[in-house]
């Protein structure tokens, strides 16, 4: 990938895409690589469409506003898919990444993705339901951006997300969203 | 050592005072700063630090609290924004006439009415003319070095004056970034002791602070208080020099980026001024010498450092994230201030951007830029101030 990925992602408040990309961030931190994770900010609200961002560069990063030319498209929740252009911006060569039980063809084609585009999805909710018990899609989304991208290696990530949930969760839960970033990683797949 | 880490803003200069450990911290949550105290009271909570965090009931009571907790001869730290910031007004002049150096960060926020919580330099722009000395901050690594400086600066002794550590809300206090932490114990030797000055507490020697003055004397208090702010610059320059010793970052008055050769410039502080760099460097790319000046201390203002910078530009664009309405932008004022002395000077206009966090976008400094090449061939202003990013 480039000298600077810009990541936009897509989902709605309460699904934790906010806290995916503040994860993601802290884990590409490694090689002494820059790294920014901002939500777009508006009023909180459970269930609302929203939209938060990553870059991550081996240079000082010094932009400071929304990715408006993603190269990396994640979309948490696929019923945005209905209401939001999630392909606004996107780089020629962008990939996005979908949490859908749908075959990455359909979805390659309800995107109308260009050519140079690639389109993986991962059913993100299911994984989560059967490791965590919970519909939160967002470390399933972590397993399956960290192997699509390739920018961190899937057993620094399962580190950092030991880390990063360690602080708030009981062994249980964190063990579920381990499995839960691991099968994203293991069961994304391209259309 | 460097310990780096990815954190906001806001979470930066929590552990920055952290380090410090301040005798008395007196604030009151407002967002974007409440989570910054809200960090910063965890430490209190978990014994990381032994300030004693006074909760108030209102930001004139957090100030008013630090006012008397720095006149007793403790080192003290808040933070605050926006309208907690302007409910301050009264005691800010008060913490500068009493030569109280406590140290606030302020999280930029806009100004009600209508109500908006988002990142404008309105609060503190309005608080320009309190006597407290102002540093900006680009970022999150800016902002926790400023904290640290600050203390250094404000606690001089031949300066004793309040300082605010300006950064852009949301922007920068809610958005996580790599930041290269110092540990503590540089941090701790760096600040060193607190010397207290006058203090209250001293019952040996009783003294009085901020008591009434007629006409006999007020004048001459307030000429000294234009006299130390004319010995600030000199104290934020050698602290920078000792920080940059301990910490390898350089810092100045002002950060000149590519301005040597320029032609063309854009003065912008804050979170705008990294958005804008990278333009500049595009425009350097085709051919075009443009560059940009960031301002750091902005009270007190270096005027004649700054004009030695711009001096050679053709055209000059000052950037503010506030307004003086009916009056131009309070960055672009200070500008035109610092240049017209000079006898051969850049033209210079104003441009309003990004008032209540609207986001300041690399095309808004590419169209100035491609504004100021037009005035630098023709010489032609076609309007001196004007509103950009607007929705029509």
């Amino acid at each position: 990938m480039a000298d600077t990925v810009e990541i936009r992602w897509h989902g709605r408040g309460g699904q934790g895409t906010v806290t995916a990309a503040k994860v993601l961030a802290d884990a590409c931190l490694t090689g002494g690589r820059h790294v920014q994770a901002f939500p777009e900010y508006g009023p909180e609200r459970s269930g609302a469409p929203l939209k938060a961002y990553n870059r991550i560069s081996s240079k000082e990063l010094r932009m400071h506003c929304p990715v408006l030319e993603p190269q990396v498209v994640t979309v948490v929740d696929a019923s945005l898919l209905d209401s939001v252009d999630v392909t606004e911006g996107a780089k020629p060569d962008a990939v996005f990444i979908v949490n859908t039980a749908k075959d990455p063809k359909e979805i390659r084609e309800k995107l109308g993705a260009k050519p140079g585009q690639r389109v993986f999805t991962v059913d993100a909710t299911r994984i989560a339901l059967e490791t965590i018990g919970r519909a939160f899609p967002n470390s399933p989304m972590l397993g399956a951006v960290c192997r699509v991208t390739g920018l961190v290696s899937l057993d620094h990530l399962l580190e950092d997300v030991r880390k990063s949930f360690g602080k708030k969760f009981s062994e249980k839960i964190i063990q579920g969203n381990l499995d839960a970033v691991r099968r994203g990683y293991e069961e994304v797949k391209e259309g | 050592m460097a310990r780096v880490a990815a954190v906001t803003g806001n979470e930066a200069v929590a552990e920055a005072l952290r380090q410090i450990n301040p005798d008395v911290c007196a604030a009151y949550p407002i967002t974007p700063q409440t989570e910054l105290m809200q960090r910063f009271a965890a430490f209190v909570s978990n014994g990381k630090v032994d300030t004693e965090l006074i909760l108030v009931e209102s930001e004139h009571s957090a100030m008013s609290a630090c006012i008397g907790a720095a006149a007793a001869g403790g080192r003290v730290a808040t933070a605050t924004c926006g309208p907690g910031l302007a409910l301050m007004w009264e005691m800010l002049y008060v913490a500068s006439g009493m030569r109280l150096p406590i140290v606030m960060a302020v999280v930029n926020r806009s100004l009600s009415a209508p109500l908006n919580i988002h990142g404008d330099h309105s609060d503190a722009m309005g608080a320009r003319d309190s006597g407290w000395i102002q540093l900006w901050s680009e970022n999150a690594q800016e902002a926790y070095d400023n904290t640290i400086q600050a203390f250094r600066i404000a606690e001089n002794m031949n300066i004793r004056l309040p300082a605010m550590v300006c950064m852009d809300g949301f922007i920068i206090s809610h958005s996580i970034g790599r930041i290269e932490y110092l540990e503590d114990e540089p941090v701790r030797s760096f600040v060193g002791e607190y010397q207290p000055l006058n203090p209250l507490l001293d019952l040996d020697n009783p003294k009085s602070y901020g008591p009434l003055i007629l006409t006999d004397q007020y004048h001459e208090y307030k000429r000294a208080q234009h006299e130390v702010m004319t010995r600030v610059k000199d104290v934020v320059l050698a602290v920078a020099a000792e920080f940059e010793k301990v910490s390898g970052r350089r810092y100045g008055l002002f950060e000149s980026y590519r301005l040597d050769d320029a032609e063309i410039g854009l003065v912008i502080l804050n979170s705008a001024a990294g958005t804008a760099k990278d333009v500049v460097d595009s425009f350097r790319e085709r051919g075009i010498r443009a560059g940009l000046l960031k301002p750091r201390l902005f009270r007190p203002f270096p005027y004649e450092e700054v004009a030695q910078a711009l001096k050679g530009l053709k055209a000059v664009a000052v950037l503010d994230r506030a307004d003086s309405f009916g009056g131009y932008g309070p960055v672009f004022m200070e500008v035109c201030s610092a240049l017209y002395p000079l006898a051969e000077r850049p033209v210079v206009i104003n441009k309003i951007y990004g008032l209540g966090g609207r986001d300041f976008l690399p095309q808004h400094a590419e169209e100035v830029l491609a504004e100021l090449e037009e005035i630098a061939r023709t010489g032609k202003v076609r309007v001196a101030k004007e509103y950009i990013g607007v929705r029509e």
